[in-house]
C-alpha cells in the first residue's frame, strides 16, 4: 500500500496539472497566433508559431516601465502589509487589549467594499486631499503601495492570526521570564515558528497587488501605471488586440513565477523542520 | 503582565492606514448615498433626498435578483474551493518525487490577473471560435453556448472561479497544516484511530481557525467579483451572471447614477458585513469562550 502511493500521487497530480495548465497553455496559443487566425476553426495543437507579438511587446519602453512599476508596487506593498499584519496579529494574539476582537473584525470589513463606488472618494483623496504644493499622491508608486493596504492588510491579518494564535503562549512566556524583551520574543520565538504563514501571506498579498486592476486604472496615468493596467489598454470596446494582450500576460508570469519559487521555499522549510516542539 | 501600551503601538499603523483609506471613503459614500446625484445628468448637482435611494432599492427587481444570483454563485464557488483546496493541501503534505514542480504548477492560476483569466476563458468558450465548444461538439455532440444558455453561463463562472482561486485555499491550508504539532497525530495513531477519526477529532479542530479565515476571505471576494465575470459573460445572458459587483458597476459607469450606486453599495456592504458577522459569532466567538473558560 505505502509503496505505490508516490505513483498514485504523481498520476493524480499530472491529471490535475493538465486541467490547471490548459487555460494558461491556451493563453500562450493566443499569444503566438496572428490576429486573423484566432477566428478560424480552433485546434488544440499549434501548427505555426508567430513571434511578432513578443517582438513588439519586448521592444516597447512604456511596457518595460509599467513592468518595473508593478514590481516595485507589489513588492513594496507585500512587504509593508506582511510586516504590519505580523505586528498587528502579535498584538491581537498576545495582549489583552479592550475591544480587540471588534478591531479584528473591523479590519476585514475594509475588504468587503464593492470597488466601483469607492473609486470616486479614492480619486478625491488622491487629487485633492493629499497634495503638498505641486506634489500629489495621484499617479505615484507610494500612493498605490498605501492604497493597496485597504484590501491586502485585512487579508494578511486574517490569514496570519490563526498561525500566531497556534504558537503556544508558554513559549514566549518562558522567554520573557528569561529576560527577553518584546522585540527579542518576536524575533527569536514567534518569527521562526510563523515562517510558513508569513511566506504564504507575502506570496498572496504580492499576487493580489500584482493583479489589481480597477484602482490602478483610476489612480495612475503614466508614471505609476502597472502592467495589468497597461495590458488592459489592449482590451477595448472597438476590438481587442488579443495577441498583444496575451503575450504581455505571458511575460508578466515570469517575475511572478520567480517570486513564487523563492518564497515558496519557506513554506517547505516548515515541512522539513517539522512542527512546533512543545 | 506586559503593558498594553506596546500592544497598541504594534496595532497603531494598521489602524491609521485602514482609518484613512477605509473609513474616510466610506463616510463619503454614505454621504453621497443620501443624495440624488448624476454628474452627467440633466441636473449635475447633488440634491439631498434623504432615504429615497434606499426606498427605491427595496422594490428594485434587478437588484434583488442580483443578490440571489450572487449568493448562489458564492455558495457553490466557495464550498467547492474549500473542499478541493483542503484535499489538495493534504496531498501536498505527502512526500513524492516532483512535489515542488507540481506545487508550482498548481499555484500558476493565481498569478494570472483576473482580467486576463476572464479574457482567456472567454476566448476558450465563445461558440464557433472557442476550443471547448468545438471539442464538446465534435466529441460528444453537445452544444455549449454561453451566450444563450443561462445555466451553463452560471456554471462556467463558478468553474472559472474554482480554477482561479482553489490554489489560494490550498496554500493557506498547507501553511496551517505544516505548522501543526506532530504529537497529537502520533498519539492518535498509537491509540489506533482510523483516518476519518484523525481528520475529524485531531486535524479539523486544530485547523478550523485557518479554514474559517480562508472561507471569510473567499466569501467576500466572491461576493464582489467583477473583472473575471465581466470579461467572460458581461453579466449575461439576460441577468444570469450579473453579480452584485457588476450590477453596481453598471449603475455607476454607463448610467453615472452616483447617488443610487452609492446607496446600493452601502446596502451590499451592510449585507456582506451582517453575513460575515453572523458566521463569525456562530463559529469563532465560541472558540474564544472555550479558551477563556
Amino acid at each position: 500500500m505505502r509503496a505505490n502511493r508516490p505513483i498514485l500521487s504523481i498520476l493524480l497530480w499530472t491529471l490535475l496539472s493538465l486541467v490547471t495548465l490548459f487555460p494558461i497553455y491556451w493563453l500562450f496559443v493566443i499569444s503566438v497566433k496572428p490576429a486573423v487566425e484566432l477566428f478560424t476553426t480552433p485546434s488544440v495543437l499549434l501548427e505555426t508559431v508567430y513571434w511578432k507579438n513578443y517582438v513588439k511587446v519586448l521592444g516597447d519602453d512604456t511596457l518595460r516601465r509599467y513592468m518595473f512599476n508593478s514590481i516595485i508596487i507589489s513588492t513594496g506593498n507585500a512587504v509593508l502589509v506582511t510586516v504590519l499584519a505580523f505586528m498587528a496579529c502579535y498584538a491581537l494574539s498576545r495582549f489583552d487589549l479592550p475591544g480587540k476582537e471588534n478591531i479584528f473584525f473591523w479590519t476585514i470589513t475594509n475588504r468587503m467594499a464593492p470597488a466601483a463606488v469607492f473609486l470616486l472618494p479614492f480619486f478625491l483623496l488622491f487629487t485633492q486631499v493629499f497634495v503638498i504644493g505641486e506634489w500629489k499622491l495621484y499617479d505615484t508608486r507610494t500612493g498605490m503601495i498605501l492604497l493597496y493596504c485597504t484590501f491586502n492588510l485585512p487579508f494578511a491579518i486574517w490569514t496570519l492570526r490563526p498561525t500566531i494564535d497556534a504558537i503556544p503562549k508558554e513559549l514566549d512566556e518562558a522567554a520573557t521570564v528569561d529576560g527577553a524583551t518584546t522585540w527579542q520574543v518576536i524575533r527569536e520565538v514567534i518569527f521562526p515558528l510563523a515562517r510558513p504563514g508569513l511566506a504564504v501571506t507575502l506570496i498572496l498579498t504580492w499576487v493580489f497587488a500584482w493583479n489589481e486592476f480597477l484602482l490602478a486604472a483610476t489612480l495612475t496615468s503614466f508614471n505609476a501605471r502597472t502592467i495589468t493596467t497597461g495590458l488592459s489598454e489592449y482590451v477595448t470596446t472597438t476590438g481587442t488586440e488579443w495577441g498583444t494582450m496575451a503575450s504581455i500576460a505571458i511575460i508578466t508570469l515570469i517575475p511572478a513565477l520567480l517570486i513564487f519559487s523563492v518564497v515558496q521555499r519557506h513554506i517547505v522549510a516548515g515541512l522539513t523542520f517539522g512542527a512546533v516542539k512543545e | 503582565m506586559r503593558s498594553n501600551r506596546v500592544g497598541w503601538l504594534l496595532l497603531a499603523p494598521t489602524i491609521a492606514i485602514l482609518g484613512i483609506f477605509g473609513i474616510v471613503p466610506f463616510l463619503y459614500v454614505l454621504y453621497v448615498a443620501l443624495h440624488q446625484w448624476n454628474p452627467f445628468g440633466a441636473n449635475p448637482y447633488m440634491v439631498y433626498n434623504g432615504a429615497n435611494n434606499f426606498r427605491r432599492l427595496v422594490f428594485d427587481n434587478e437588484f434583488l435578483t442580483s443578490i440571489a444570483f450572487t449568493l448562489k454563485f458564492a455558495f457553490f464557488a466557495v464550498l467547492s474551493e474549500v473542499i478541493l483546496g483542503y484535499f489538495l493541501a493534504q496531498l501536498f503534505m505527502r512526500e513524492f518525487p516532483g512535489r515542488g514542480l507540481f506545487r508550482t504548477i498548481h499555484t500558476l492560476p493565481l498569478i494570472v490577473a483576473p482580467i486576463v483569466v476572464g479574457s482567456v476563458w472567454r476566448l476558450m468558450m465563445t461558440p464557433s471560435i472557442g476550443i471547448i465548444p468545438y471539442l464538446l461538439k465534435s466529441w460528444f455532440g453537445y452544444d455549449l453556448n454561453i451566450g444563450r444558455d443561462a445555466t451553463m453561463a452560471f456554471a462556467l463562472t463558478v468553474i472559472m472561479d474554482i480554477w482561479h482561486w482553489t490554489p489560494l485555499v490550498t496554500l493557506t491550508l498547507l501553511a496551517a497544516l505544516v505548522s501543526l504539532p506532530k504529537e497529537p497525530f502520533e498519539q492518535a495513531q498509537i491509540d489506533g484511530a482510523n483516518r476519518w477519526q484523525i481528520f475529524w477529532h485531531v486535524t479539523l479542530p486544530m485547523i478550523r481557525p485557518a479554514i474559517l479565515a480562508t472561507v471569510f476571505i473567499r466569501l467576500m471576494d466572491a461576493l464582489r467579483t467583477v473583472d473575471e465575470v465581466w470579461m467572460l459573460t458581461g453579466g449575461g445572458p439576460g441577468a444570469a451572471t450579473r453579480y452584485l459587483g457588476l450590477h453596481i458597476w453598471k449603475i455607476v459607469f454607463p448610467k453615472t447614477d452616483y447617488g443610487y450606486g452609492s446607496a446600493t453599495s452601502v446596502i451590499v456592504l451592510y449585507l456582506t458585513l451582517v453575513m460575515c458577522w453572523l458566521l463569525y459569532v456562530a463559529l469563532v466567538a465560541r472558540r474564544g469562550q472555550k479558551r477563556a473558560s
